[in-house]
């Protein structure tokens, strides 16, 4: 992995903790001491059983929620900053279209929060759904598509601002696996198109996550912490030669025993 | 993988008259075909009660139970045909026939619906839009809303047209008010929940684009609550010609359909149809008033999955209208 830590910090993550008040009025302790760098250009998967804080992480990466103390920074400035700067696209498990607009529309939607003109919009989310090959969908509305058109159209949208960092929170965990194994290769391959972007992908698969990161953060529950970071140095480009591959079953192997081992 | 649905192995494929018959009865042919046979039940258990009745003389004995049928009577149920020839003449000697003054009557009635109408949907929407942005004045403001309601119409109506008409020197004007004060209550409460009711990954999303709260208003409460504002229109709609008619009651004035209500109780006796066939010229509004408001929900409410009777309806038989009229194209 000499070539990512080569490359610089894009996030900073030092002694970060999350604690929040269940509805019972009990102190959970969601993440304990995080310590995490990510470096530009990496595919980072956060995989571990439920509660572990997986997402949590991401929530607060994407200063969705805040975090109860340690350090987070993105670019050299806060999550909040980065949030501001629009620095992020965020993929939500659900696609989270909006259903009154049309597929074309809703890729629109953030270029419209951010003010781009009417010609740049439609020239981006023309792009973006040749990017998912969704363009002949363009004035369909969601209702229309299947859950993993949805989940295309939810990824061009996310992009169509070209953000450097790509926050997914377990964006394919609700598709079947045929499906999910397309969309798998077809992020990776928009992932090689922008080389400076980085993705953080929530996951609880372990092949998924290995097929697609360079680095898999292992974590484990109550609290939630990291336990172990594994490299993924299976040659790229991926394809169904990695799936064959030793090396691919050899890492498989080495996650799910260090997962078998959090969960006791 | 075969080609063959499962349906088609267990039962014989169905013969072309039954899939054209099928078709039609999915389409719009099937909701007139429905419509007809309800208005044939509706004709026949009217005029069977009235039947019943009179080859009972009135009384009918089950066992222990003797029942009553004086309901049945003419003065009590005119019989539909009366009804229907009330219509076609005129009620004053050399007048026009009832019809005609009933629909300009209703015509005036159900203009100053519309006002009401407008004025309520204004105010609902104004107050919802208030209420979901400061939970405080929501909480100070809302049991004086929901008390607005618990006041009978019948009580204020006549107040707030003498106040309008010492303000305005017009009793007119106060008319659609008092609709618009039925009217706002359905459009806030409805409108709230459709502000509020919006899925919290979607209100995420625009947190994670750093949107304003105007453009998550205008982006994401307000088409999310686009549907339930038309639930409540559709509740509102009929409701406001019910409200001008109380409202029109104190007033005196003999322009609409109150009015004429008024004049044909007090003639019963002597002529029951013309106060039935009024009543019916009431409901024709109301229906007229509500089909508005459905068909306005079709045309802006285009992205939903076509889900109910009416939806359907209005789907077929403006695709059919388009088919004939090439201008109505979109």
């Amino acid at each position: 992995m000499a070539a990512v830590q080569d490359t610089k910090v894009i996030i900073s993550i030092k002694s970060l903790n999350k604690e929040y008040v269940s509805s019972d009025g009990k102190v959970v302790r969601a993440l304990q001491n995080i310590n995490l760098d990510i470096h530009e250009g990496e595919f980072i998967s956060l995989i571990g059983p439920s509660g572990c804080g997986k997402s949590t992480l991401l929530r607060l990466i994407a200063d969705l929620i805040p975090p109860t103390n340690g350090q987070l920074t993105i670019n050299g400035h806060s999550a909040h900053e980065a949030r501001e700067n629009r620095e992020y696209g965020f993929v939500f498990q659900s696609a989270t279209l909006y259903d009154w607009r049309t597929v074309i529309k809703n890729v629109q939607l953030p270029l419209e929060v951010m003010r781009y003109s009417r010609k740049e919009r439609d020239k981006r989310a023309h792009e973006m759904l040749k990017l998912v090959e969704l363009t002949d969908f363009a004035d369909h509305f969601p209702w229309q598509l299947s859950g993993g058109m949805q989940q295309r159209v939810s990824i061009a949208r996310a992009l169509a601002f070209e953000p450097n960092l790509l926050l997914m929170d377990e964006p394919f965990g609700a598709l079947d696996e045929m499906t999910r194994e397309r969309l798998n290769n077809e992020l990776l391959e928009i992932w090689a198109k922008i080389p400076s972007m980085t993705v953080i992908f929530v996951t609880h698969n372990i092949s998924e996550a290995v097929y697609l990161s360079s680095r898999v953060v292992v974590m484990s529950p109550r609290p939630g912490r990291i336990s172990e970071i594994v490299n993924i140095d299976l040659p790229r480009p991926r394809g169904p030669e990695t799936l064959d591959s030793d090396q691919y079953f050899h890492l498989i192997s080495q996650v799910r025993h260090l997962l078998r081992e959090v969960h006791d | 993988m075969s080609t063959v649905p499962d349906s088609q192995l267990s039962t014989p494929a169905p013969s072309k008259f039954r899939l054209a018959l099928q078709e039609f009865l999915d389409g719009s042919g099937g909701t007139v075909l429905y419509f007809v046979v309800i208005v044939l039940c509706l004709i026949g258990g009217w005029e069977g009660a009235k039947w019943l009745g009179q080859e009972t003389d009135y009384r009918l004995e089950l066992g222990p139970l003797k029942i009553s049928l004086n309901m049945t009577r003419d003065l009590n149920m005119p019989h539909l045909k009366d009804i229907a020839e009330a219509l076609s003449k005129p009620s004053q000697r050399q007048g026009a026939p009832l019809i005609e003054i009933l629909v300009e009557k209703a015509t005036y009635t159900l203009r100053l619906a519309v006002i009401g109408f407008t004025i309520g949907t204004i105010i609902g929407l104004a107050l919802a839009i208030l209420f979901a942005h400061s939970r405080l004045l929501e909480r100070g403001l809302m049991p004086y809303v929901v008390a607005s309601q618990t006041v009978p119409i019948l009580a204020l109506a006549p107040m707030v047209i003498i106040w309008s008409e010492n303000l305005f020197g017009s009793r007119e004007i106060g008319m659609p008010m008092i609709t618009a004060y039925l009217a706002f209550f359905p459009v806030t409460i409805y409108t709230l929940r459709g502000l509020s009711d919006v899925p919290p990954t979607a209100l995420e999303l625009m947190k994670s684009y750093a949107a304003t709260r105007r453009e998550i208003l205008w982006k994401l409460r307000f088409p999310n609550a686009v549907p339930y504002i038309f639930t409540a229109l559709k509740i509102t709609a009929p409701a406001s010609v019910v409200g001008t008619i109380i409202a029109e009651l104190p007033t005196g004035i003999q322009d609409g359909l109150g009015g004429a209500i008024i004049n044909f109780a007090q003639y019963y006796v002597s002529g029951p149809s013309r106060l039935w066939a009024t009543n019916f010229v009431t409901a024709m509004a109301g229906i007229l008033f509500f089909v508005t408001v459905a068909v306005t929900e079709w045309l802006v409410v285009r992205w939903k999955r076509p889900s109910n009777r009416i939806d359907r309806w209005i789907d077929t038989f403006l695709k059919n209208l388009r088919r004939v009229v090439p201008l109505l194209r979109d």
